[in-house]
């Protein structure tokens, strides 16, 4: 296998580092979702490259729970989405600190 | 060193994940994280995890970057392409972003991990369900309960009261 575990592990950190930016930079609700998403596969691909060169099933487990739990943080934060566009008709943060009823 | 599949897939994926968060119309945002969900299935391919390659593609690509998209598409038309952005914090993020990536690099580059490579063959993929069945069951359990959690959650969350009392005034 002439990809050594080094590489995968930089680009997880490049994702990582793309992740942190978006989270600090942007501020479309949207948009910040798009980033939580780059971290948490950042994250999937370190497990999953230390899975295989140990090798162990474990990190390819732990992997799938991440997967499946991400899911279900996707499905709570678009409706999160929903619901804070209808009371603001935005989907700025920035909008949502002020308390407008 | 790495082949040209790796080359290949490691720009597709960072590419794009810079393409989703900075291109102007959120739509194509969208589409862009898809590739970055699809690049990293295609890492997954790469270190013979086929199993969870094919989760990642179900789960990510096929449901949650259509659900992302349709919660894009009820978003107001001029939401979409609007951008609200400190020139000075934009700057601040991306220094943060390479000191961060900067810093990290040197400590993995420096680290023992340069050295790990491996000959033994990939795990047996029905090693995974067999362990998902007898030691993570309850795990698997839990998962289950908080995925159907979360899902009746987001329901409740995304429900809009005024249209239903109105129907039953009707």
């Amino acid at each position: 296998m002439s990809n050594e575990l080094i590489d995968f592990t930089l680009v997880s950190i490049a994702l990582l580092g793309i992740g942190i930016y978006g989270l600090a930079v942007k501020r479309n609700f949207i948009r910040m979702l798009f980033a939580v998403e780059i971290v948490i596969n950042a994250a999937n691909l370190n497990l999953v490259a230390f899975a295989r060169f140990l090798p162990h099933s474990g990190g390819q487990t732990l992997a799938l729970f991440s997967i499946a739990i991400a899911a279900a943080e996707v499905a709570v934060g678009l409706s999160l989405i929903i619901v804070a566009y209808r009371m603001y008709k935005n989907v700025d943060v920035a909008e949502f600190r002020s308390m407008k009823g | 060193m790495v082949d040209a599949m790796f080359m290949g897939l490691a720009v597709l994926t960072i590419g794009s994940a810079i393409a989703a968060l900075e291109l102007r119309s959120l739509v194509y945002g969208s589409l862009a994280l898809m590739g970055t969900l699809g690049g990293i299935a295609g890492f997954f391919f790469l270190l013979d995890s086929p199993f969870v390659a094919l989760f990642q593609i179900a789960v990510y690509v096929g449901s949650i970057a259509v659900l992302i998209l349709f919660t894009v598409m009820l978003v107001k038309r001029e939401l979409i392409f609007k951008k609200v952005e400190d020139s000075r914090r934009k700057f601040a993020g991306i220094g943060l972003m390479l000191v961060f990536m900067v810093a990290i690099g040197a400590v993995f580059l420096d680290s023992g991990i340069k050295s790990i490579t491996t000959d033994e063959p990939p795990v047996d993929f029905t090693e995974i369900g067999a362990d998902f069945l007898t030691y993570y069951w309850p795990a698997l359990v839990l998962m289950a309960l908080i995925l159907a959690g979360s899902v009746i959650g987001a329901l409740v969350l995304a429900r809009r009261e005024d249209v239903e009392d109105e129907q039953r005034a009707n």
